[in-house]
């Protein structure tokens, strides 16, 4: 039923294919990147609806409900610039004093938002595609997160649209520490069968193996590796278990942020 | 040939793509994402011709990688498996009754995700695979038989609706009339 011709294209495909699985991971990147750049005018529809649905969502509200939002959000702006004058000294005594001490100087986070265009179409990866690039001051390996904790990194930009690869995936390894002081226990956290079996949740991998965790210690982000800073929230724990005959132990990390329903992230630049 | 139905397909699978990506119902409520390219190619390798199996395997696997972690390329070889294998047997297959549709969808939609994991596997990919992967294997496959007659009944009445119809050839001849009575 094939023709010698049929055969030429097959043979065609093939090496097409196997050339294109070769490509090194910066070109492989690109690549993805132009490609799923076709989709861009159905991503802009995409969020004109959404944009659109909401806007009428929210002329729906009452007068009465709008009104009653706007003082508690001038009270809650009135407590958070309190807040934030008294941030601003300890901040400038903490500066002072690792002077003092000679420790490195802490800088503040430079954050971008971002919008969650597109998720992982594969089973067996997580990872999502905002509409922030390199236009915007992106680069590979910056940490992404919401208010309420860490949820990613991200994998590879592009001129408009990033892609970021999410807790819980093979291919995000990160350092975290118990308790978030820096003299905590510190352990990895990998995707391993609890990232699998249940959402929002990840296994931490203990380095000192020895088992001193308890259930609801909060889990951060250690700084070690150079991608995270420290002090980045990830969850807390929920239980332990002990791994290789006792030598070791794992933990099982209940995340902070709702990997499952994220409409936007913060992207925190270098 | 006309190119029109090919126009058709990679229309839909481009949609279908997109959709997997920006939707999360199924996600959030079978906690697996179906796969319409499967089903898509079953339709495509029981209708159309040879070279529009290749460019919905090349086209539907490249636009598929782009928005996932999988390296580029790697849906590409299963879907044309698929297409080649049925395409090479269709003359067998029965392609309008439904239990044939569902047991091809199902079975595209259960090869698929096998295939691509064997080359992610030996590309040295480490995706994220345990025992709940059999569940996400299961509502592919289920998803895929689901999406099948679908296809096959949209894009069968597209086809109705836009093409020229074929001229059905009638037996009866008027000089071979056989005429009773007086006349």
């Amino acid at each position: 039923m094939l023709k010698k011709s049929h055969y030429i294209i097959l043979i065609f495909v093939v090496l097409l294919v196997l050339l294109l699985l070769q490509l090194p991971g910066e070109t492989m990147g690109k690549l993805k990147l132009a490609i799923s750049g076709l989709f861009l005018p159905l991503f802009g529809l995409s969020s004109s609806t959404h944009q659109w649905l909401g806007e009428a969502k929210d002329a729906l509200i009452p007068r009465r409900e709008l009104l009653r939002q706007i003082d508690q959000l001038r009270l809650d702006n009135q407590q958070l610039q309190l807040r934030l004058q008294q941030d601003a000294q300890l901040s400038n005594e903490n500066s002072r004093l690792r002077a003092e001490v000679g420790w490195e100087r802490q800088t503040r986070w430079r954050v971008v938002l971002a919008r969650v265009i597109a998720r992982e179409p594969a089973n067996w990866w997580r990872s999502l595609e905002i509409d922030r690039g390199l236009r915007d001051g992106l680069r590979t390996n910056l940490a992404v997160l919401t208010t309420n904790g860490l949820v990613g990194r991200v994998q590879s930009v592009g001129q408009t649209r990033s892609q970021v690869v999410l807790l819980g995936d093979p291919n995000l390894r990160v350092a975290a520490v118990i308790g978030g002081s820096a003299d905590g226990e510190t352990g990895i956290i990998a995707a391993n069968a609890s990232a699998l079996q249940e959402e929002g949740m990840v296994d931490l991998d203990l380095l000192s193996g020895a088992n001193l965790v308890r259930p609801g210690q909060s889990v951060a982000t250690w700084g070690a590796g150079g991608v995270f800073p420290a002090g980045i929230p990830i969850g807390k724990i929920v239980d332990t278990r002990p791994k290789e005959f006792g030598l070791s132990t794992e933990a099982r990390v209940k995340l902070a942020a709702n990997l499952g329903a994220l409409e936007e992230v913060w992207v925190m630049l270098p | 040939m006309s190119w029109r139905p090919t126009i058709f397909v990679l229309a839909a699978a481009f949609l279908a793509v997109f959709l997997q990506a920006s939707l999360g119902f199924f996600r959030n409520l079978l906690g697996a994402q179906l796969d319409v390219l499967p089903a898509l190619m079953v339709y495509t390798a029981l209708t159309l011709g040879f070279t529009t199996i290749v460019l919905l395997a090349l086209c539907g696997g490249l636009w598929f990688d782009s928005l996932s972690l999988n390296p580029l390329g790697a849906s590409v070889l299963p879907l044309l498996l698929i297409g080649l294998v049925i395409y090479r047997s269709r003359d067998l297959l029965m392609r309008e009754h439904l239990p044939a549709q569902l047991i091809l969808g199902a079975a595209a939609g259960a090869v698929q995700p096998l295939g691509t994991l064997f080359i992610l596997l030996n590309a040295h990919s480490r995706p994220s695979l345990g025992w709940v992967s059999l569940w996400y294997w299961l509502v592919m496959a289920a998803g895929s038989a689901a999406v099948t007659p679908v296809c096959f009944l949209f894009f069968d009445r597209l086809r109705r609706a836009l093409e020229y119809q074929l001229v059905t050839q009638n037996s009866f001849r008027p000089d071979r009339e056989i005429k009773r009575g007086r006349s």
